[in-house]
């Protein structure tokens, strides 16, 4: 398979997902904002930084941007659309997920590494993963913080849509390990389908021994494990 | 024409700015302020003569760009 990883200006850690994929053995490329096309990819990579700056708010002007077309239309064929950071945001402004994200509870920017507790499997960056599971990795962001309605938290909820919450180091969810205020301690969420999945933290970042933690590995290789399942339906 | 336009977080969703500063103002004895929300104002100018018109222009630019309606109101003001 091969995923394409988009750069809007701004993009920071494109190379980094390129990397980690290539690690688990999945082609990926580098793919420009103004790329109209997808033609040839298998799935979709939006990576952290900040988009076009993130003026007016983070992802509002890249969900504009020509490849996004491309992008939402991939989310409607099925296929992987995986949001990390500054990628979850985008797909939240371009309502393809769910919510949205806003300043830290502490107004703070918070950049360490993080316990997440795996709730739902149905998705790109779970497929390889267990319910329970919890990873460890790092979180990198000022506008982390999840908000959603009660409607669309329950929405969430009742369809298996949160798909990661902070935790502690055992695994336990509650307001101290909630590093950024986020309702519900709700790290990462999929659409109703699974297959467009958010996250904040950073799994490309936690993929080798040097870099602290491989936790993200497993979350990296639910990519060609959710495309797997998705093919063999 | 001129236009102002007012974008504020919809109530009951989390304001972490408006709830920091309002700790700040009760620490200072302020202790009646009861609510502190914040927001963003952006203005606008366009050519044209209908005010009508250009009004709901500005609210599809707000629906489609300026706010996000997921989590924002916003209000339109002719200034101009």
């Amino acid at each position: 398979m091969k995923i394409a990883v988009v750069i809007f200006p701004g993009t920071n850690c494109e190379h980094d997902v390129v990397h980690g994929l290539d690690l688990i053995g999945v082609e990926a490329e580098l793919v420009f904002h103004k790329q109209t096309s997808l033609d040839g990819y298998d799935g979709v990579v939006l990576p952290g930084g900040f988009a076009h700056g993130d003026y007016l708010r983070t992802g509002a002007i890249a969900r504009f941007s020509p490849v996004m077309d491309s992008v939402v239309a991939m989310a409607a064929a099925g296929k992987p659309v995986v949001g990390i950071c500054n990628g979850f945001q985008v797909l939240c402004e371009a309502g393809l997920l769910p919510g949205a994200l806003v300043a830290n509870r502490d107004l703070s920017f918070i950049c360490r590494p993080i316990h997440l507790r795996v709730e739902g499997t149905n998705s790109p960056l779970t497929a390889a993963a267990a319910v329970g599971d919890v990873v460890k990795i790092p979180l990198n962001s000022y506008e982390g913080n999840y908000i959603a309605d009660a409607d669309t938290l329950h929405q969430l909820e009742t369809n298996g849509q949160i798909l990661f919450r902070y935790c502690d180091e055992s695994g336990a969810v509650d307001v101290s390990s909630n590093p950024n205020g986020s309702v519900g301690n709700i790290a990462g969420v999929s659409n109703e389908v699974g297959n467009v999945a958010g996250l904040m933290p950073h799994p490309e970042r936690a993929v080798e021994p040097i870099l602290g933690s491989t936790d993200g590995v497993p979350l990296l290789a639910s990519i060609p494990a959710f495309a797997g399942l998705v093919g063999a339906m | 024409m001129k236009f102002r336009i007012d974008i504020r977080r919809k109530e009951g969703l989390s304001d972490p700015e408006g709830v920091t500063t309002q700790k700040a103002l009760q620490n200072l004895g302020y202790e009646d302020v009861t609510a502190t929300h914040f927001g963003r104002t952006i203005y606008l100018e366009m050519d044209g003569e209908d005010a009508g018109a250009a009004t709901a222009e500005v609210e599809t630019m707000c629906r489609q760009l300026l706010a996000n309606p997921v989590i924002e109101d916003f209000e339109i003001e002719v200034v101009g």
